[in-house]
């Protein structure tokens, strides 16, 4: 192994110590919590939605959560492994026939919807490699 | 050794880039450099070359691609041959003694080093990519020259084209120093030593770090250099 993917590896065990993160794919319902800092103090929120694309591996994965906020749509990509989400809690299963779900974008309500995936949301964590 | 006096840099492997993540959730991209068998080959003094150096050496070659002069070097001062030799200026009292084996903890993290490579060569290339020159329109009658120059200068007054214009030509493959890069964390055990931000060169190519020459060094570098004695050199 190459010292970068040796060192990726090390640093991705540094930081998802004591970590356990669900597996999930593109059409699940996430809610993430976010850690976020206000001044000396930190709170958590949580963050819900669709999520509609993972990309990156290892220690560089990310994935992008899509909501409707107010009737505007917002998306976010967090890293998997950033120290800002705390935790990811799989709200829904989703059954989608795309890995990227960027036709959401150009959609609303009844045509946005996706149905659930069969064996609903499965409480086992994926065992983190490394 | 005054706080002031000039340390010895060190001679790194360039390993590639990579990121870790902060406590506070932000994305720091380091380059990872490491040391590899760097070891002081020799001593330049004031009275016997007019200048004070220490010649350091790095890297494992192949002894029978060696000339044999470069053996009969290396034998003198009992060290191990090397692959890569590079002077750097030192004050006389701040050398290593010779066969000292120089360590990654030379430098501290948070402090600041400015990194010297040799550039990845981009052959001839055009004004756009050499100077970031605009080109020309993509249409309104442009024709064949989209990513020219354009005008290289005025009349017949002056009636020339001045010396140092940009224009196409040889890119990169330059001796290149980044001045002021954090030094965020060091693994001393392995030698390495993670620089935030880009390094000039090619992943595998060597660089030279070296104290900031436009930031005080901390006082926690450890002077003259961080090393252990060689264990018994062959």
């Amino acid at each position: 192994m190459n010292l970068i993917a040796k060192l990726e590896q090390e640093e991705l065990a540094r930081v998802a110590a004591g970590k356990t993160i669900p597996e999930f794919r593109p059409g699940d319902t996430l809610r993430v919590n976010v850690k976020i800092k206000e001044g000396d103090r930190e709170r958590v929120q949580a963050y819900e939605g669709v999520c509609i694309a993972r990309s990156g591996g290892g220690l560089n994965a990310n994935f992008t959560v899509r909501k409707i906020s107010f009737g505007e749509g917002v998306e976010r990509v967090f890293p998997l492994y950033g120290p800002t989400v705390e935790s990811i809690d799989v709200v829904r299963r989703g059954e989608v026939r795309r890995s990227k779900l960027y036709y959401l974008r150009d959609r609303r309500g009844k045509s946005a919807r996706i149905t659930e995936r069969a064996g609903g949301p499965r409480g086992e964590a994926e065992k983190i490699e490394g | 050794m005054s706080k002031t006096s000039k340390r010895t840099g060190l001679v790194a492997k360039k390993v590639g880039m990579m990121r870790l993540f902060a406590a506070d959730g932000a994305h720091i991209p380091v380059t990872v450099l490491q040391l590899d068998g760097l070891t002081v080959v020799g001593h330049r003094t004031v009275e016997k070359d007019g200048y004070s150096a220490v010649q350091l050496g790095s890297g494992a070659p192949k002894v029978k691609r060696l000339t044999k002069a470069d053996r009969g070097q290396f034998a003198k001062v009992n060290v191990e041959p090397k692959k890569k030799v590079v002077e750097f200026r030192v004050d006389a009292d701040m050398a290593p003694p010779v066969g000292a084996v120089l360590t990654a903890d030379h430098f501290v993290a948070g402090q600041k080093v400015d990194v010297t490579g040799i550039t990845i060569g981009k052959g001839f290339a055009g004004a756009m990519k050499r100077w970031n020159f605009g080109g020309l329109r993509a249409t309104h009658g442009v024709s064949v020259s989209h990513r020219s120059h354009g005008s290289t200068g005025q009349r017949q007054d002056p009636g020339r084209v001045f010396k140092n214009k940009k224009m196409a030509g040889h890119l990169g493959q330059e001796r290149v120093t980044t001045q002021n890069l954090s030094v965020v964390k060091v693994d001393a055990e392995r030698g390495l030593i993670f620089v935030r931000g880009a390094v000039p060169g090619a992943d595998n190519s060597w660089v030279l770090v070296r104290d900031a020459a436009k930031v005080a060094r901390p006082a926690e570098a450890p002077v003259p250099a961080a090393f252990r004695q060689a264990e018994a050199a062959a």
